[in-house]
């Protein structure tokens, strides 16, 4: 065993220990922080699915993808305006409004993306490895400044549309939309495992991200797959998005940028490329936010998320499931 | 037989050094123009404005420049990409800021100090470069993505730190009142006031822009010449195989790991430097000032200006400057008063629906930013001022002309 | 240097070499041992572990199991950096120049582990650096010349010509001033005449003292300048000698021939 794989599991093995302290000690509190820590983590497993596909396929850091996953948020919140849905108890509006303005969303943000792709991404597809970044960059101000525009710099309501219905259960607090989210975010996951790896289009994006040009000689149109790519990652993003806004009941401008920030580090938690990998990576990295908010402190997360990163790339530079790694 | 060709191959060398020398040219036209333009603007700008506003303003593009140049050490000589290089520029800045305020007095320590300025910019400058080191040790193996992510997490670190030790740093508070350089004689004239022409004793910047401004074009001018002298050197060629190949690279007997900590560090060291003088120049240090978008708006920068290209990057780094902190932010005032000049300045009018036209385009700024930067990318991906290396599918015809030239030398 | 008298005779010496890829054995259980001064090839169908012994060698890969000897010191899990300070400098099977760099350039990055400049110098542009820089821009033409492509000096790497390429991959390489210099099929894609020049250049490469080992699959250019052969087969080596004895062994015979049949 080297160094570094002993100081990973050095470090693996305390924090394991410290947690299971804690869960032996205030089991309630323990349960309590676990389940907010999945549902915030169903949210980054979501859009961390984004980023690593982006990057699996053409090896671009997508900045503009937590911007799109915000977006999402904000054009939910203004199509539910258009129904007359009640805040204070779920009615069948609510759940048609539900029905109809999710998938819309999906398909909007989807629609949104490709149209990025073309515009920003695509025309550098051989311009030095930099300027599609920098691109991706601008793509992000851009979009954060439609929703500045849009909405203005304070936050923005979103509809509180699901139903409140909550149990306790030994003590701990279970909310219908704690299980809404990690349901959502899992039939998503699942559809989307189903259509890699099923699917004609799953396997070429699966062939593209492997070698782009063999893929190419095999006769899969590039452009299509790679434009299909950030389709099925804003979709998710979207979704994302709305379940934020769910979930949360506010949302704004610069949200998609730390947010956006965290769950790219779940991406490269997973094994970047790696798309199990980052639906893991996401949980994790939800976990470990809420773990550290209520045991160190909210003003640590940051600290602990990011050096966590840090000593992954380290330790463990294919990342945790280290499945695949992409070889230049 | 064989001697005057060995003349004639000698003298096609020459030759085509000379044309190695003419695509340097644009290099010098680019530093003969900053240089003049460097002494230009503060004595045109205090005419024409009777104030020095605007040479603080210049002072502050200053700093980018610097971040910029040694930004593209990393950047464009060795390929690394650094998304977090803002956290060594407020390493420099909090070095400078702790040790030469009153801060300490309120920390833990309860003793102020009070280290000269002049030795503070090369400690800035060693502890910036020790923190890239410390940080590059572990992580330069890694593959260049993977090194961009732990910097870029390292860059979100490092503020959060300064901002959650606030027994020490202030935190959010931030540290004020920081020490100003102190000169034995300084030159001051009309600029600095009403007096005449006359040398000062024992000079203190404090208040007095121009001398801000002069010293970091020093500074500036100096970085030029030591990262260029870099640039053609055994080091420098080091760096720039390691980018094209670095199994290559290794097999030639270039410690990579070393050299790309040298990349690192000497990158990181600029940033220290920038920082102390930014605190010393702002005399007000917060860990807002170094967050994410000060790392990316350097990169742009680089990117922006020509990789690799040292020239390229200082017109980089002031176009974007000027971009972001004179031209976007004067545009509302600019867009309120043509309404007003053409009759529609009820437009200007605040209400709760509608922010004013002023206030409107203060919104559209975000949306302008990021679509100049994608413009700029998509019309220019190699940058403004790409350098040789970039640029030379162009020259390459006029190296062909040379060789036929040359041929037909040897015909003869 | 080439006059120094040889301490050993054996410029290289691998004993029972091994390189494992999770289950596949690439090199087997190899020993063979190069003379100082010879030309020594290795040969052997695709896929046969030719280029992971180099790898083996030149510290790339650290072997599984077995011992690396040059130059009378153990050299085994050496980094590849220390391999070239060695003395041992090669070329690629898929030329590795570097691209964005002109010629001359790319040949003074191969006089980089024998020039003294550290980064003060460079920093401050002292004499000392000047000179040096000047020394090593000359020796870099002389390196050009000698492959014959000086008046490309400030062209770039991935401008020039294929065969120019192999060319200047062998001109970094002996910039380094190796005693041993590995060559990864060097005449791979040349035509008949280019063959005949690289032979040329060999012989040239030799009388500078230096030790050349090469990979070959060109019959003609490995029975023209080698001295002595290996034979590698999955892994293993089947055959050892002069061309002529190897040319007749039934292994090397049934390895080509059971391969292409």
């Amino acid at each position: 065993m080297s160094l570094p794989d002993f100081g990973f599991y050095v470090l693996c093995a305390t924090a394991v220990v410290l947690l299971a302290a804690q869960a032996v000690i205030h089991p309630t509190e323990f349960v309590q922080v676990f389940i907010f820590g999945l549902t915030q983590g169903s949210i980054y497993a979501l859009v961390a699915l984004g980023y690593t596909m982006v990057y699996g396929i053409i090896e671009l850091i997508n900045f503009a993808h937590g911007d799109v996953f915000t977006l999402g948020a904000y054009v939910g919140s203004g199509i539910l305006g258009f129904f007359a849905i009640s805040e204070s108890g779920f009615t069948t509006v609510n759940l048609i409004a539900l029905l109809l303005v999710f998938p819309a969303v999906m398909l909007i943000m989807g629609g949104i993306n490709v149209a990025i792709e073309r515009v920003a991404y695509r025309p550098l597809r051989n311009a030095p490895r930099l300027a599609p970044l920098i691109t991706a960059i601008g793509m992000s101000f851009f979009l954060e400044g439609v929703m500045f525009l849009w909405r203005g710099p304070a936050t923005v309501h979103f509809p509180d549309i699901l139903p409140k219905t909550a149990t306790t259960i030994a003590g701990v607090f279970f909310g219908f939309k704690d299980i809404f989210v990690v349901v959502v975010a899992a039939i998503l996951v699942a559809l989307l495992a189903v259509f890699i790896n099923r699917t004609k289009l799953g396997k070429a994006m699966r062939a593209t991200a492997q070698d782009r040009d063999a893929a190419q000689l095999m006769g899969i149109d590039i452009n299509r797959t790679i434009a299909a790519t950030f389709f099925i990652g804003a979709l998710l993003a979207g979704a994302g998005g709305m379940i934020w806004g769910l979930y949360y009941n506010t949302v704004y401008y610069q949200l998609g940028f730390r947010s956006g920030l965290i769950a790219f580090t779940a991406a490269v938690f997973g094994g970047i490329g790696n798309i199990p990998g980052a639906a893991v990576g996401g949980l994790v990295i939800g976990l470990i936010a809420a773990f550290s908010d209520s045991y160190i402190g909210s003003k640590w997360t940051q600290v602990v998320v990011f050096g966590i990163l840090i000593g992954v790339l380290v330790f463990r530079p294919t990342g945790l499931l280290g499945m695949r790694v992409p070889e230049k | 037989m064989s001697a005057p060709r060995r003349a004639a191959a000698s003298r096609s060398f020459l030759s085509r050094l000379s044309l190695r020398e003419r695509i340097r040219d644009r290099d010098q036209a680019v530093y003969g123009i900053l240089i003049i333009a460097a002494i230009v603007f503060p004595l045109a700008t205090i005419y024409a404005t009777d104030g020095t506003a605007l040479v603080s303003q210049a002072t502050r593009a200053g700093y980018f420049v610097l971040l910029a140049i040694g930004l593209n050490v990393v950047v464009g000589f060795a390929g690394l990409l650094d998304l977090g290089y803002a956290a060594f520029f407020a390493i420099g800045a909090y070095t400078y800021a702790l040790l030469a305020s009153p801060q300490l007095a309120s920390s833990p320590a309860h003793h102020a100090v009070h280290l000269p300025f002049w030795l503070m910019l090369f400690v800035a400058m060693f502890v910036a470069a020790g923190a890239g080191a410390i940080l590059g040790f572990p992580t330069l193996r890694l593959r260049g993505d993977y090194l961009a992510i732990v910097t870029l997490g390292f860059g979100e670190i490092v503020p959060q730190l300064f901002y959650n030790f606030d027994q020490w740093t202030g935190g959010i508070n931030a540290v004020g009142i920081i020490d100003q350089p102190v000169l034995p004689a300084w030159i001051q004239g009309p600029w600095s006031g009403d007096g005449p022409i006359q040398v000062v004793r024992n000079f203190n910047f404090g208040g007095d822009p121009v001398a801000f401004y002069v010293l970091i074009c020093i500074l500036i001018a100096a970085a030029v010449i030591l990262v260029s002298n870099l640039y053609r050197s055994r080091l420098g060629r080091a760096w720039m195989a390691i980018r094209e190949d670095e199994v290559a690279a290794a097999a030639m007997g270039i410690n990579t790991v070393t050299t790309k900590l040298l990349a690192f560090g000497i990158g990181a060291s600029f940033s220290g430097f920038a920082g102390a003088y930014y605190a010393a120049d702002v005399s007000l240090v917060s860990p807002d000032n170094f967050l994410f978008i000060v790392s990316i708006t350097v990169l742009v920068m680089v990117v922006l200006g020509g990789m690799g290209n040292i020239s390229g990057v200082i017109i980089g780094a002031l176009v974007l400057y000027y971009v972001v902190f004179s031209l976007l932010p004067s545009l509302p005032g600019a867009v309120e008063s043509l309404a007003n000049s053409i009759g529609l300045g009820s437009l200007n009018v605040r209400t709760t629906e509608w922010p004013g036209l002023g206030g409107e385009t203060q919104r559209l700024t975000f949306i302008i930013y990021g679509a100049i930067l994608v413009a700029m990318m998509l019309l220019r991906p190699q940058g403004l001022l790409p350098s040789r290396i970039r640029e030379q599918e162009l020259k390459h015809a006029a190296v062909q002309e040379e060789e036929a030239a040359v041929e037909m030398e040897h015909a003869t | 240097m080439s006059q120094q008298p040889a301490p050993v005779d054996n410029i290289l010496e691998l004993t029972d070499l091994t390189k494992r890829f999770g289950g596949l054995v690439a090199v087997d259980n190899v020993s063979l041992h190069i003379k100082r001064g010879e030309v020594f090839a290795l040969i052997g169908p695709n896929g046969a572990g030719k280029t992971t012994l180099f790898n083996n060698v030149t510290g790339l890969y650290q072997p599984t199991s077995g011992r690396v000897v040059f130059d009378g010191r153990d050299i085994t899990g050496s980094k590849p950096h220390q391999v070239a300070r060695r003395g041992i400098a090669r070329t690629f099977q898929n030329i590795r120049l570097f691209d964005y760099m002109t010629c001359l350039d790319n040949v003074r990055v191969g006089r980089h582990v024998r020039m003294k400049a550290k980064v003060w110098d460079s920093l401050l542009k002292l004499p000392r650096e000047r000179r040096e820089e000047e020394r090593v821009t000359e020796e870099a033409m002389e390196f050009l010349r000698f492959v014959g492509i000086a008046k490309h000096a400030n062209q770039y790497a991935r401008n020039l010509a294929y065969g120019q390429q192999r060319r200047l991959e062998i001109a970094r390489a002996l910039a380094t001033e190796p005693k041993l210099l590995l060559l990864d099929e060097p005449a791979a894609g040349f035509t008949p005449q280019e063959k005949v020049e690289l032979m040329q250049l060999v012989k040239k490469i030799l009388t500078r003292g230096v030790t050349v080992f090469l990979i070959e699959h060109d019959m003609k250019v490995v029975m023209g300048i080698s001295e002595r052969i290996v034979v590698l087969d999955h892994g293993e080596k089947i055959a050892e000698g002069p061309p002529d004895e190897v040319r007749k062994d039934v292994r090397v015979i049934e390895a080509y021939l059971g391969k292409s049949a």
